[in-house]
């Protein structure tokens, strides 16, 4: 176990190493938990009310098309959240930083849940839309697969008696699991099956009114920062956790 | 290059005197296999189409069956170490290994796969593409179970572990692979299908024993 109530190391520089030290990133953290907190709660509330109430309903969808400002923001989340977890398994294999292992830790269950969410959201849009709960489409399918990769990386993690090695492992096994998120994106691209190709592109103008876009961003900026909030304050209770079971452990 | 054949040469010996754990495996292969014409009823038109389909997935839990004690029994009574001193690095010793598990058991599934195939009624003409593309089937899944394995030597639940890590690593080959015969039993191209599992094959036989490494070397820290 390191020792996490050293000293942060005095650096005049900007360093981004520096909030790798745990105590460093734990008073930053709380200095930031309650602004990222309040921000979500209001886009959140702003865009779920607006998508949900005042935004038009689709000429061809109807209302259903609502689902969409939870769905798209979950489904940006899964993988984004994945790849988060991938750049932290990165860190801790590279620089060994227990933080990175500690965030891997707390990113894994929530974005598991995420992914959940995505799916299910899809699946009760598609029953009205396609007339079924589910298809085994590319895009549906490689996001089932994402699911299963982060229960895998949580089943892993507390599958070793000694918790470090359970680390280090999780993290190969996020490392491994990448492959799965190009297949996610181009997906609805390779192969032309049952999901909409993506509608929203960086060169081209968006295919979508803009007064469907509005919320989505509103939404989708509630639930990224819904999320950074969610796993800054898993992640501060876990360093707490762990000086506590330090400090027991020396006493 | 001599201590990897070595590796090989025990792996096989290994397996020749333990011949009822490679026999159960080939005998767990035909009889899921059998199974299915049981449940689906012996359609011949219908046993026909789902044919490709059934046989990998059964190639596949029979070849990931004896996975789990690909280096359990070396890990448990401690002579890994040993293994890893001979001066092969990490991911030669996983090579090898792996190399060892294809040949005991990925290449017995393969023989055992013709009487099969013509059993649900294959084509003659289809059976040499149907045992190519299995072949670069088996090598891919013994790359990848091999990898999980290292990752997850060492974890209490590895039993349940094991399907979880290495079935989501494995769809895009049974997805390819199942797809290259049924797209010549319906003459179509099956090329694009084949040059993928190719691909994924290509991708996996550098970077898995390289993984797999890693996990050994965790396993014996």
């Amino acid at each position: 176990m390191t020792n996490t109530s050293s000293s942060p190391p005095s650096q005049s520089s900007f360093n981004i190493h520096r909030f790798a030290n745990p105590r460093t990133f734990l008073r930053f953290a709380s200095k930031i938990q309650s602004w990222v907190t309040i921000s979500a709660i209001i886009f959140l509330v702003i865009g779920v009310i607006w998508g949900l109430c005042f935004s038009p309903a689709d000429w061809q969808q109807g209302d259903s098309v609502r689902i969409m400002y939870i769905h798209v923001p979950m489904a940006i989340l899964a993988s984004g959240g994945y790849f988060a977890l991938a750049a932290c398994a990165l860190c801790s294999l590279i620089w060994k930083h227990p933080l990175a292992d500690l965030a891997a830790g707390e990113i894994g269950p929530i974005g598991a849940v995420i992914t959940a969410l995505c799916l299910i959201t899809g699946s009760l849009w598609g029953k009205p839309m396609w007339g079924t709960w589910w298809v085994w489409d590319a895009r549906l399918t490689s996001v089932l697969v994402l699911f299963f990769l982060y229960l895998g990386h949580i089943t892993l993690l507390h599958a070793f008696d000694n918790q470090q090695k359970g680390y280090k492992a999780a993290a190969i096994l996020a490392l491994v699991g990448v492959f799965d998120l190009p297949i996610i994106k181009f997906s609805v691209n390779w192969w032309h099956t049952l999901h909409q190709p993506s509608t929203f592109s960086i060169i081209h103008a968006p295919a979508m009114s803009l007064s469907m876009i509005w919320p989505l961003i509103f939404c989708f900026m509630g639930f990224a920062l819904g999320f950074i909030a969610l796993v800054c304050m898993q992640l501060r209770a876990a360093i707490l956790e762990r000086q506590v079971r330090h400090f027991l452990l020396n006493e | 290059m001599r201590i990897f054949l070595f590796f090989i040469h025990r792996e096989i010996q290994l397996s020749l005197k333990y011949g009822t754990d490679s026999l159960g495996t080939i005998l767990f292969f035909i009889l899921i296999a059998s199974l299915f014409p049981l449940a689906l009823g012996p359609e011949p038109q219908l046993l026909r189409q789902i044919a490709p389909g059934i046989l990998w997935v059964c190639v596949l839990l029979a070849a990931l069956l004896p996975i789990e004690r690909l280096f359990n029994h070396e890990y448990e009574d401690g002579s890994l170490e040993q293994l890893l001193l001979l001066g092969l690095p990490p991911y030669g010793v996983a090579f090898a290994k792996i190399v060892g598990h294809w040949l005991t058991t990925g290449m017995p599934l393969l023989i055992a796969s013709v009487p099969l195939a013509l059993m649900f009624n294959f084509p003659y003409h289809a059976i040499p593409l149907f045992l190519f593309s299995l072949m670069i089937g088996t090598g891919c899944l013994s790359l990848l179970g091999g990898m999980a394995t290292c990752i997850a030597l060492g974890a209490r639940r590895s039993a349940f572990l094991l399907p979880l890590l290495t079935f989501p690593l494995l769809t895009p080959i049974i997805i390819f692979g199942a797809m290259i015969t049924d797209a010549q039993l319906h003459a179509l191209n099956y090329m694009p299908h084949l040059q993928l599992l190719g691909a994924c094959f290509a991708l996996a036989l550098p970077l898995c024993p390289f993984v797999a490494g890693a996990g050994l070397k965790l396993a014996v820290e």
